[in-house]
């Protein structure tokens, strides 16, 4: 009945993954198996369990990065379902252009380019207008306490955690319907981590699906409508 | 992962412009072989390669990469295979049964050609200006005027000062050079562009503003891009796919982040984690 007024907007099923390393004698190391969860619109649900469970790889197998052995990712893009498992290439580039947007807590800095127009940049790629795009940015930034005297600076020279804050502010400028986050609120203080949380909150408020990997377990309880525990999934 | 991010961000915005109302690919390559009599230079290499999309070859030196990349860019015959590529009237076209001059035409209009060693793509007697605006001749320029204001502006979008512009390249750095050659490539509008190891013979800082800017400009003019390149970096900032061959062959291949994040072949995954971290 749900589904009827809250189409999944990710449908996971039958996912298993193993890596093969070839370079030491082809040694087999299984990650997961029989995976299946959906998350509608305007949930965010939590990936649990230990560290080595999985979590990371099965969220960057939703995103594309990594290959799936067998079993189905299939994200719903407009009205199209698109299956990231056989998925070209170039279909998931094109997801990852509109629907599919990923959190890290590191920035790979883009040299030379200011903080402020990364942040921007990322609203502008999904057609929201320039004007519009830098107010996002500069709201965001000033959420997270980027000092506002180093948005025209290109982040290389910034500290750890000022970086962090701006790939945050990058990560939640875009109008993703389907929001990856691999430890945002990791190694923030405690403001920072409200700012965060509040985004999220606003971010679900909006219809957004968000899948998330949270260690810090107050954040977890607060922001997170559903646990699964990649334990379930151990191959 | 998150560098490829980054050029997905970048680059896709323009794949996808491109795409709509385009379905169909720019350039389509079918079983390309290239042997060199009983010795493989490169065997059964298909691939299709859209409107605004960066592929990356890679793998080590007489993997075929660059016999490739010759036969793609029309200086070596193949032995056997298809090359076909979407002229500006929306006909795919075999490039080998092109005439001389519909060729040539190509080469100097719609396809570009960044040599690693940029004195192969500049002429090092003329000046910078001359080097940008004989291709514009070439499409049939005539205006002193605007040819040198156009040269002009290309060579600040490559960063080179405008006071250079009667200067020769012989009296530029590497990394200059190189730059006028991508701006004498660039300046046609071309809609393709072959580039070989274009970092290559670079300082490493001179190399990371060289794709800085390349980056920004692909972007920017919504090029597509079969770059070749045994720098997996390279690759991972620029390209949207790659291609890993070995031998003659293509052993792997699909999304960039995903080859270089999760490769599947022995050869890749040796590449990959041979791979100085920093």
């Amino acid at each position: 009945m749900d589904r009827i007024e809250r189409p999944d907007l990710l449908a996971v099923s039958g996912v298993a993954k193993t890596f093969t390393m070839h370079l030491i004698g082809g040694a087999l190391l299984p990650v997961v198996r029989d995976v299946a969860f959906h998350v509608a619109g305007g949930e965010c649900v939590a990936l649990g369990g230990p560290s080595g469970a999985g979590k990371s790889s099965l969220l960057k197998m939703v995103y594309g990065n990594y290959r799936v052995d067998s079993g189905s990712i299939v994200v719903r893009d407009g009205r199209e379902a698109v299956d990231i498992a056989s998925a070209s290439p170039r279909r998931i580039i094109r997801l990852r252009q509109t629907t599919i947007g990923y959190v890290s807590q590191f920035l790979r800095v883009i040299p030379r380019v200011p903080a402020l127009e990364i942040v921007a940049e990322a609203a502008r790629a999904q057609g929201v207008e320039a004007g519009v795009a830098r107010q996002r940015a500069q709201a965001l930034l000033t959420a997270l306490s980027v000092p506002e005297r180093l948005w025209g600076l290109a982040p290389a020279t910034f500290s750890g955690g000022e970086q962090q804050r701006v790939n945050i502010a990058r990560g939640f400028a875009g109008n993703f319907p389907l929001l990856l986050l691999d430890e945002p609120t990791a190694s923030l203080d405690a403001k920072n981590r409200e700012a965060v949380i509040r985004l999220i909150d606003a971010k679900k408020a909006e219809g957004v699906a968000l899948v998330g990997i949270f260690h810090d377990d107050d954040v977890r309880r607060r922001v997170a409508d559903r646990e699964i525990d990649v334990t379930r999934f151990a191959a | 992962m998150m560098a490829a991010q980054k050029a997905d961000a970048h680059l896709a915005a323009s794949a996808v412009r491109r795409d709509d109302g385009e379905e169909q690919p720019l350039l389509s390559v079918t079983g390309l072989t290239k042997l060199y009599g009983t010795r493989v230079g490169c065997r059964d290499v298909t691939f299709d390669l859209w409107p605004g999309e960066v592929l990356a070859v890679v793998g080590e030196s007489g993997s075929g990469k660059s016999t490739l990349l010759a036969m793609l860019s029309t200086r070596l015959p193949p032995t056997s295979g298809t090359i076909r590529y979407a002229m500006r009237d929306g006909v795919l076209r075999d490039i080998g049964a092109l005439t001389e001059s519909e060729r040539r035409r190509l080469m100097r209009t719609d396809w570009g050609f960044v040599h690693q060693d940029p004195t192969q793509g500049l002429r090092m007697g003329v000046s910078a200006g001359a080097n940008v605006g004989e291709r514009l001749m070439a499409v049939g320029a005539r205006h002193y005027g605007n040819i040198r204001d156009s040269a002009l502006d290309w060579l600040g979008r490559v960063e080179i000062e405008a006071d250079r512009i009667d200067d020769r390249p012989t009296s530029f750095s590497g990394g200059m050079r190189q730059r006028l050659q991508i701006a004498r490539n660039l300046v046609s509008g071309p809609r393709l562009v072959y580039m070989d190891e274009p970092t290559g013979g670079l300082d490493v800082s001179v190399q990371a503003r060289l794709l800085d800017l390349l980056r920004g400009l692909v972007a920017d003019l919504g090029l597509a891009v079969v770059i070749v390149t045994h720098d997996l970096a390279v690759a991972r900032l620029l390209s949207h796919r790659i291609m890993v061959m070995r031998q003659g062959v293509v052993i792997e291949e699909g999304l960039t982040d995903r080859v270089l994040d999760d490769p599947r072949e022995p050869y890749t995954q040796l590449l990959v984690s041979s791979v100085l971290q920093v």
